[in-house]
């Protein structure tokens, strides 16, 4: 633990200021994973940037590589089979894929942590909550146990947990579902970090629970001002929490915008399919428009743009042509469609063609990611 | 209004909880308390509530995989007693799961998996050898290709993996459907197909649905009535339209205003009721209204002692278990 402390933040962590560029910039990144089928490609040359005290939703389906890319920020990829094969992720200017393991320890839980789906498995069955989070304090920050013990009580009144004092003995398996994602969250904000990850933070719980949920990561985020990246599928979670929104599609950004121009007019045919399909409770629809097909088998990813197998508007070049580039299109806005410009201005027309919703082999289920 | 195909009276389900050496029973676990409702045909009821409010355990009773610790299930108004009468009565009541991945057989083909519903049942239907055919029919029926008919549920994505239960579900031509949850665990994109499916189903054959599930969303698009559960019971129930736009009991409110809607300017005005703590055990559920302990509206001497009816409020077909029930409009508009 000692020796913990001895090991330096890297260089160039403290000279950065925010005028040197984002907090966080993810260019091109790409992450394989070799499976008995062959290479699953999860990532493939996804850009994104962070701010601090922004909220950033990376909104995908189960296999859009959502997941992979926030354990590939944190550095806590399987590989193998897991591999990154290019890209850089540049923290405070530094690249945290260059950096030696040792290193990137520091980086983690410190300066960018991670609140996981599920808390049940996330947190450790034989441990009480409170010596779980005391344990950031003691390997991290070298306090000892009665200090250490203190602090994590705070944590615990700090996310709101009735009687931390008395539940610091409590073992996960005796809260709820709600209790113990906000056991993970105080977990996460224990060392102050620059950036938070949520994977998926409220999924697995009620909605009257994750309303309570994401007023929680709010008030924490306005207080301290950690930039905010949260990975979800949920259309209903990311518009009322989001900044801006990074549409994924089969490893790659295909739509970044602002969360208003997002759900107002969407300028990729994948992120309009999604915005059609689901019902809204505010209004009794007729039928949904459901997005015809099914997501890529990320080892046979489609040629040319991946999503043109399910795209009512696919025309040859998408089939054939190159993959269409994320391109920006001012106001802070990019899309990766070779037709977007017709599509914003409303013009494009449906090829006409079925999508056939038949048989594919099953979706590649092996990179972790779940529905 | 059309004739009524599934009736639950005063439904009543405990689990003994049992502790020590000599397993005494030390209490019960309420799971579903004195639940009424009428379900019509070709109609879609849809029952909301949180986690361990007992809806799934409702539709396990429905179909008759669990027994009833009292109350009864009546199919055209006709009560089971008999086991012959129940053997007829799960013909006409099918149930699809909310798992597709553990309700459907590995080691069975997606043709036997359909089947076998036909040859439990194959004496009564007179059937002969021709439950092939029949299973292709189904197959195409639920938008799978029938040539597949001897692929493992293996080789199905999740999407698929459902309609397959749904195929089984219809098999026997039933006039009621139980959904648990038959969507929640599809992505976005594939629950809308399969969304989709269910309501044109219920157009060709006439099914009437009991859906059950947590997404307030999809049971509004879906359902003809809802019925929300808290703790075991009935709190509100009524027409779709009518509850999502005029919900009546603090608890339906709070759910409905907790639910996100997909456009952020929206969202930005709606009037959010965040509600704390979590549902109580129904082990030990609290005295009086069972809500009481989360309701902002909730009054000492009223709420806690007296236990509020199920009972018309309002415009008709709208009943409520409140006993300030009132009318808040601004919530989902």
């Amino acid at each position: 633990m000692a020796k913990n402390k001895q090991i330096r933040e890297p260089e160039g962590f403290a000279t950065w200021t925010p005028s040197d560029g984002h907090l966080l910039d993810v260019r091109n990144l790409n992450v394989e994973f070799n499976t008995r089928d062959g290479k699953a490609k999860a990532i493939n040359g996804a850009s994104f940037h962070l701010d601090r005290g922004e909220t950033l939703a990376i909104l995908g389906e189960s296999g859009s590589g959502k997941s992979v890319t926030a354990q590939t920020i944190m550095g806590i990829l399987d590989s193998p089979p897991a591999s990154v094969t290019g890209g850089e992720i540049l923290f405070r200017g530094v690249d945290l894929l260059k950096l030696p393991e040792e290193q990137r320890r520091v980086v983690r839980g410190r300066k960018i942590a991670m609140i996981f789906q599920d808390a049940l498995s996330a947190l450790n069955p034989v441990f009480t909550v409170g010596w779980q989070i005391a344990e950031m304090f003691r390997v991290h920050r070298g306090c000892s146990k009665a200090e250490a013990k203190d602090m994590a009580i705070k944590l615990m009144e700090r996310v709101n947990i009735p009687g931390a004092a008395a539940r610091y003995g409590n073992f996960p398996h005796q809260f709820s579902g709600g209790m113990r994602q906000r056991i993970m969250i105080a977990m996460s904000i224990a060392l102050d970090p620059e950036i938070l990850i949520a994977d998926e933070p409220t999924t697995a719980l009620d909605v009257t629970v994750q309303a309570q949920i994401m007023e929680l990561l709010k008030e924490l985020q306005a207080e301290t001002g950690t930039g905010l990246i949260l990975i979800t599928h949920d259309l209903g979670v990311v518009a009322d929490v989001a900044d801006r929104i990074n549409v994924m599609y089969a490893g790659r950004i295909v739509e970044q915008a602002e969360a208003k121009e997002l759900y107002a007019s969407p300028a990729h045919p994948y992120s309009e399919g999604l915005l059609n399909s689901i019902p809204r409770l505010d209004q009794s629809t007729g039928q949904l428009v459901a997005i015809g097909g099914l997501p890529p088998n990320l080892t046979k990813i489609p040629e040319g743009c991946a999503f043109n197998p399910r795209c009512r508007y696919a025309q040859d070049v998408c089939r054939t042509g190159e993959v269409p580039p994320l391109v920006d299109l001012g106001g802070n806005r990019s899309s990766a469609c070779h037709f977007v410009s017709e599509l914003v201005a409303g013009t494009l027309q449906p090829n006409g063609l079925q999508v056939v919703t038949g048989i594919q082999p099953a979706v590649a289920e092996e990179n972790g990611d779940q529905a | 209004m059309s004739e009524v195909v599934l009736e639950a009276r005063d439904l009543k389900k405990y689990y003994p909880v049992k502790k020590g050496v000599l397993q005494r029973t030390i209490g019960h676990v309420k799971a579903v308390d004195k639940v009424s409702f009428e379900l019509h045909a070709g109609e879609t009821l849809g029952i909301v509530g949180e986690s361990g409010c007992g809806k799934s355990t409702l539709g396990r009773l429905l179909v008759q995989l669990e027994r009833p610790t009292e109350g009864k299930v009546l199919l055209e108004g006709r009560e089971l007693k008999t086991d012959q009468e129940l053997r007829e009565m799960r013909r006409d009541v099918q149930i699809v799961f909310q798992d597709p991945y553990t309700s459907l057989n590995p080691r069975m083909t997606v043709g036997d998996i359909i089947a076998e519903p036909l040859l439990i049942h194959k004496k009564d239907l007179g059937l002969k050898g021709t439950e092939r055919a029949r299973v292709q029919e189904l197959l195409e029926q639920v938008g799978l290709n029938p040539e597949h008919i001897n692929r493992y549920p293996h080789q199905f994505s999740g999407g698929q993996r459902q309609r397959i239960g749904i195929a089984r579900g219809i098999a026997l031509n039933p006039k009621v459907l139980v959904c648990d949850e038959p969507v929640s665990a599809l992505d976005v994109s594939v629950q809308a197909q399969v969304v989709n499916l269910l309501e044109r189903l219920q157009r060709e054959l006439g099914l009437a649905y009991v859906f059950i599930a947590h997404d307030l969303a999809v049971v509004r698009h879906i359902s003809h009535r809802v019925a929300v559960m808290y703790l075991g019971q009935i709190a509100e129930q009524g027409e779709a339209d009518q509850i999502y736009s005029h919900p009546m009991h603090p608890y339906t409110q709070a759910l409905m205003s907790a639910a996100p809607v997909p456009d952020p300017v929206i969202q930005a005005q709606r009037e959010r009721i965040v509600l704390s703590g979590d549902v109580p055990s129904p082990a030990n559920p609290p005295t009086g209204c069972r809500f009481h302990t989360r309701c902002w509206k909730a009054k000492t001497g009223t709420c806690d002692v007296n236990v509020p009816v199920l009972e018309h409020k309002g415009k008709a077909d709208h009943m409520v278990a409140c006993h300030f029930a009132e009318e808040l409009t601004s919530v989902t508009a």
